[in-house]
């Protein structure tokens, strides 16, 4: 379980204080699949990043089954369970797929383990298990790869910072499919998902609003999503070559 | 062939063995051969005048492999040896080659190593060199290979050059010259830490219509150490030719990176790039969400790198 409490986090702006997060408290419970929307600017990427230790709160506290994370570290938070995909994946210059895999896994994968993996996200393994996540794999590719990374990892709660940004139509058919096969074997671990994805919204048990780095409204798919509709907060998945 | 702890040590590192290769091989300890072994498509001879050996691949033989590594366990040991590879037309041959040195004493250890290459017409070569140093000794690891390519009618060399760490003073010189339809790939990996130096130079030369070469440099320096390399291709016919430096820095590494092109030639075709900067902190920090303390991190990153 997750706990949020009086989070804050504020910048330094041309001398000015500028508050990105506005004392959020918030409690992920185990087993549940929360979908964080709202505004552009409105602090979810940050609020992303402060569970994941990417940044440091200027005030409040994060627990994490029964553990106080505020001061730990990224690598810390990882160790104790919490994993976070990127919104824009990172490149590496020689390291392969296959061996960011492993290091998600933390163990020495059989090639098969790790196709497996690949094949969740609708990549042909054989194809990708020994390509280097480097700047020859397209956006799309990447953002498979690094959703495979985080399924390796296999995490008590992992935080998915847009992930369908950078995705094609396919793969965002086959990325619900991910959340969704996630969701029945969810069990006692969580999933905290920022999105305006109406798709996303509606598998999600429980859904946020953050507006102008605040809780604006927070509770079931069924009470929140209906009004969000038509709105940038929910918007419908690309159809057409306008999008 | 009886090795000890040190040697075996040493030639794991810089050319996998841990036993006799198969194939052709020489092994050289301490300015002695230890084990040599010509085969029916391999001739190795030992020179009459100076330190080294002529290895002659007979034309059309396939699948060659010779193995030539040199380790140095002596501290204060010098030596220049000079080793002539003669490769028949159409053979296809694996050289590999390295020097490792422990010097656990005062006095420095150097190798130089002069190799020249002669490949005959559609021949293939694939060589792989390592360096390597170890040993706590206050005496310094060094290494001046001089590698000399001619490659004959598309013919074709694939050289892979690592230096893995602890050669403290390094200056590399790489010359090759390519006629009609030759190709050439380097891959060279440099690591440099503490107060190393590595100077590399390679000259590339294009002489014939469709010879094409990519010389790839990739560097790490940590430290104080510092790395200068200065990679060029001239062109002299209708060609193609791709150099390319890139660089990590860390610490108070310091890298001077020169990659530089000449076309004597309107249909000579030449792309240089040239890359320098420190470990991406987003690099770092992917990795660190999937559970690595940082310097865990760093040493992924690098690994992968210099692979």
């Amino acid at each position: 379980m997750l706990k949020i409490q009086n989070l804050s986090f504020d910048v330094q702006n041309d001398g000015q204080n500028k508050e990105i997060i506005r004392d959020i408290t918030l409690t992920v419970p185990d087993g549940k699949l929360f979908v964080i929307t709202g505004p552009n600017g409105g602090g979810k990427s940050t609020l992303a990043k402060l569970i994941a230790g990417i940044e440091k709160p200027t005030g409040g506290q994060i627990v994490f089954n029964g553990t106080d994370i505020t001061d730990m570290s990224i690598t810390e938070r990882a160790r104790l369970g919490i994993g976070f995909a990127f919104q824009q994946p990172v490149r590496f210059k020689g390291i392969r797929v296959l061996d960011l895999i492993r290091i998600a896994s933390g163990r020495d994968l059989k090639i098969a383990e790790v196709c497996a993996y690949l094949s969740q996200v609708g990549l042909c393994a054989a194809e990708y298990v020994n390509r280097e996540v480097n700047s020859s794999l397209s956006g799309g590719e990447l953002k498979r790869i690094e959703i495979a990374t985080v399924l390796a990892r296999g995490s008590l709660l992992t935080v998915f910072d847009e992930p369908e940004a950078g995705i094609d139509l396919w793969s965002f058919k086959s990325l619900i499919e991910v959340f969704q096969k996630q969701r029945r074997e969810i069990k006692n671990r969580s999933i905290l998902i920022i999105s305006h994805q109406e798709r996303i919204l509606n598998i999600a048990d429980e859904i946020i609003v953050l507006k102008d780095g605040e809780l604006v409204t927070k509770g079931s798919k069924d009470e929140v999503l209906p009004t969000l509709a038509g709105t940038a907060m929910a918007v419908q998945e690309c159809r057409g070559e306008r999008c | 062939m009886d090795l000890n702890k040190v040697q075996k040590f040493l030639l794991k590192e810089i050319a996998d063995l841990t036993d006799t290769p198969t194939g052709a091989y020489n092994i050289r300890s301490d300015s002695q051969s230890i084990g040599r072994q010509s085969t029916e498509n391999v001739d190795i001879v030992p020179k009459e005048n100076v330190s080294g050996l002529d290895i002659f691949i007979k034309p059309n033989s396939k699948g060659e492999t010779v193995h030539i590594p040199v380790v140095m366990t002596k501290s204060g040991l010098k030596e220049e040896v000079y080793n002539d590879f003669f490769i028949g037309d159409n053979a296809e041959v694996e050289i590999v080659a390295g020097c490792g040195i422990d010097n656990c004493g005062a006095h420095d250890s150097q190798h130089d190593g002069i190799h020249r290459f002669y490949v005959g017409k559609n021949a293939k070569v694939k060589y792989v060199e390592k360096h390597f140093g170890s040993g706590e000794g206050a005496g310094r690891r060094i290494l001046n290979p001089v590698t000399e390519v001619y490659l004959e009618e598309n013919s074709s060399c694939e050289m892979e050059m690592v230096q893995i760490k602890g050669v403290d003073d390094t200056k590399r010189t790489t010359a090759a010259e390519l006629k009609a339809g030759a190709s050439m790939v380097v891959r060279e990996r440099l690591m440099t830490h503490q107060k190393q130096q590595a100077y590399s130079v390679y000259t590339v030369s294009l002489n014939g219509k469709g010879a094409n070469a990519d010389i790839v440099s990739r560097g790490v320096a940590r430290g104080n150490s510092y790395q200068k390399l200065d990679l060029k291709i001239v062109g002299n016919a209708e060609c193609k030719g791709h150099t390319e430096c890139d660089s990590i820095i860390m610490d108070s590494g310091r890298i001077l990176a020169v990659p530089a092109l000449e076309a004597n030639n309107v249909d000579a075709s030449l792309v240089h790039e040239a890359a320098i900067g420190k470990i991406a902190g987003e690099q770092l920090t992917k990795l660190m969400t999937l559970g690595l303390t940082e310097a865990e991190a760093e040493e992924q990153i690098i690994n992968g790198f210099l692979r």
